[in-house]
């Protein structure tokens, strides 16, 4: 269990550490590169607890897909970001007076704070024990048999999202140029040469 | 190994129609290429009368389907026959107006297809995944319909801004649900209200309510987060606007009425104080904002929002007889909202649409019908006897007054003689001043026909409103039965 220890305070380590760079690193590309970081360690975390389905899924879509997505926009968006930090330590100290209130908020709130007996039972891990199946497995059994109404929705959502970004960006542009295989293919020698008997000194009077 | 059962499909029929119909339209719109607008259009509106046959055709009593996650009963009934008939007006307004600004593209059709499709299971939502997932499916469709004309930076605007601040609200709706899940267990409405029961309800909960009702406010526009309305419908295509004002409000109403009634019955002491407050404010600021307004689109916007808040009045009470005055606002306010936006529709003159209501100026000397209907309208939505909107208001009202709500409906009535101002600025504006520049385009044939029933409706409702308040207390009866015994001041 040491190592699983070691592990874990490797990995929480530097996920915080990471956080942390993603909103101080200068550079934006370094920014996204520290999340991507930040995914990797929270992946580790996720095989630490036996989750490593999730922890697949993390990697493949939010390091595969969203961050990429995120470096893309970053690196094609010109956007001057050192002007956007201007004034950061100007209003920093109004910032900070903020932050302490809504802390100290918190800590009140959350000092008074009784949560009812009768729920602590209610709250319990409905899954079943990681020993009897693997988390895969468990997501398995419900995903397509309890959930489907759920995931057949969300597949809906994706839908109207696909046809959304169709409907409000592609643009049939006048005057490109496009290539026709059958209009290619199905060209003859006939349509395309003629041929003509050129009287010596005469040339040809109409194209 | 066990295989699992074929779930139930009986509850999700209209659902079902709507999403495999909106595939094979999406198809059909996509071989056919463009023209095929009208095609795909009224393939909706058959689509729309389908699924609500098969709603009728549902048993009368409660039946839950996928493990409790959705709930068909009376209630649920009731609603989707109103959203149907709401959207299939929306898109049979529209196919004439996308055509003659030339955005004609048959994604629009679909698009509203699908919307409706997450109306439908918002209403029948009997979890807090199902809620979201039929809410968002819902908003963003919304999202692409009110930035439909791209090519217009205030269709873009509105649409861009839709998506922000609605992003926002799913932000704010799904941190409650987080919270009312993790001191509840459970997603499940029934199993919710049964957590929350026993000495007083468990902070947490109560905290994750109250988030869920902003996130909820937010869809109906109800104040304090009605900012974006105005420029939406503003911006949005008049059609849009349209079903924007209907159907959407009528789905959003519904879940409100869903998840205070099923999810948190025992706290009603504590929404009834939110809803009392975000009625009366949507009431007045829809009253007194609106005045100012010379865009009759944004008339139309503020004139929403105070409509929510008279419909909240009912919700506010938290008796079966408020519920009930809810669902006969919500029918009349459809078939009244539909009417006045055809108007809308035929404020055109050859050089495009326009939108000023002084544009209106002497439009009972050109047009003496429309302007008749016009003005019918507006009495309706003013609560003048005897038209339709009269009656609207009066059940729930007559509700508050019975929930001991003194203060609520008198506040209701006074904002409703100041919303009179505007709605009787614009027939003075058409009867009284002098003529502006005529519209000369004639009404689309179906968009007259729409105009025709509506104004049928609303003059003639009172002849005989009893089926409607049938069906309405039917329908409302189903959904409090557990609710109405624990009401009590």
């Amino acid at each position: 269990m040491v190592v699983a220890a070691i592990a874990f305070y490797i990995f929480a380590g530097i996920a915080v550490a990471a956080a942390f760079m993603v909103i101080a690193a200068r550079n934006p590309v370094h920014s996204v590169l520290y999340l991507i970081l930040t995914f990797f360690s929270a992946a580790g975390l996720f095989v630490l607890m036996g989750a490593e389905f999730l922890a697949m899924i993390l990697l493949i879509v939010y390091v595969g897909a969203v961050a990429v997505l995120f470096l893309f926009v970053v690196m094609m968006l010109d956007v001057n970001f050192a002007s956007l930090r201007e004034g950061f330590l100007q209003y920093l100290p109004i910032g900070a007076l903020v932050g302490f209130v809504l802390f100290l908020e918190m800590v009140m709130v959350i000092g008074t704070w009784v949560i009812a007996p009768e729920t602590a039972h209610l709250a319990q891990s409905p899954i079943p024990p990681l020993g009897d199946v693997t988390n895969a497995e468990a997501i398995g059994r419900v995903m397509y048999t309890q959930y489907i109404y759920f995931f057949q929705a969300a597949g809906m959502v994706l839908l109207v999202a696909m046809i959304g970004a169709i409907v409000l960006t592609l643009r049939h542009r006048e005057g490109v140029q496009r290539q026709s295989i059958t209009a290619q293919v199905g060209r003859r020698a006939e349509d395309a040469l003629e041929i003509r008997k050129v009287e010596p000194g005469q040339g040809i009077s109409e194209l | 190994m066990e295989i699992a059962n074929l779930p139930d499909l009986g509850p999700i029929a209209s659902e079902l129609t709507l999403a495999i119909g909106g595939m094979a339209l999406l198809l059909l719109g996509a071989f056919r290429g463009d023209g095929a607008l009208r095609l795909v259009g009224y393939g909706a509106v058959l689509l729309f009368g389908l699924a609500a046959v098969l709603v009728i055709g549902q048993p009368n009593e409660t039946v839950l389907g996928f493990h409790g996650a959705i709930i068909m009963d009376p209630f649920a009934k009731f609603m989707k026959v109103l959203i149907l008939i709401g959207s299939a007006v929306a898109v049979i307004m529209s196919l004439n107006y996308l055509e003659q600004e030339k955005l004609d593209r048959f994604e629009y059709p679909v698009l509203i297809v699908f919307a409706t499709l997450g109306m439908l299971m918002m209403v029948s939502a009997n979890d807090l995944l199902a809620l979201y997932m039929g809410l968002e499916l819902q908003s963003l469709a919304l999202y692409v319909v009110a930035s439909f004309n791209r090519d217009s930076l205030r269709s873009t605007e509105s649409g861009l801004k839709y998506f922000v601040l609605g992003a926002l609200a799913s932000g704010m709706l799904l941190y409650g649900s987080s919270l009312v899940y993790g001191f509840s267990g459970t997603t499940n409405f029934p199993s919710i209200a049964e957590a929350a029961t026993g000495h007083g309800m468990p902070l947490g909960i109560l905290f994750g309510m109250v988030f869920i009702l902003a996130g909820l406010a937010f869809k109906v526009s109800a104040v304090p987060f009605h900012m974006w309305t105005p420029d939406v419908y503003e911006g949005a295509p008049t059609p849009v606007t349209a079903f924007f004002a209907a159907a959407p409000k009528i789905a959003a109403i519904a879940l409100f009425i869903r998840v205070m009634m099923g999810a948190f019955p025992e706290a009603v002491a504590q929404w009834q104080q939110v809803v009392v407050f975000i009625s009366i404010a949507s009431m007045v600021l829809g009253a007194f904002a609106a005045i100012g307004q010379r865009n009759i689109k944004r008339l139309m916007a503020y004139s929403s929002i105070g409509h929510m808040g008279f419909a909240l009045v009912g919700l506010a009470s938290g008796t079966a007889q408020g519920i009930q005055g809810v669902l006969i606002y919500l029918s009349i306010y459809l078939v009244m909202n539909a009417g006045v936006f055809c108007c809308i529709l035929a404020m055109r003159r050859a050089e495009g649409m326009v939108e000023n209501i002084d544009e209106l100026a002497g439009l009972s000397k050109e047009r003496p019908v429309l302007a008749f209907v016009f003005a019918m309208f507006m009495f309706s939505l003013a609560g003048i006897p005897p038209l339709a909107g009269f009656f609207a208001k009066f059940y729930v009202f007559v509700a508050a007054i019975d929930a001991d709500l003194y203060a609520l409906s008198v506040i209701g009535v006074l904002s409703s003689v100041v919303g009179a101002f505007y709605y009787l600025r614009i027939v003075k504006i058409m009867f009284f001043d002098e003529p502006a520049e005529p519209f000369e385009v004639p009404l689309a044939r179906e968009v007259s026909i729409v105009l025709t029933l509506s104004s049928l409706f609303t003059i003639f409702f009172f002849v005989h409103p009893s089926t409607l308040i049938s069906l309405a207390t039917t329908a409302a009866a189903s959904l409090s039965s557990g609710a109405v015994a624990v009401v009590g001041h």
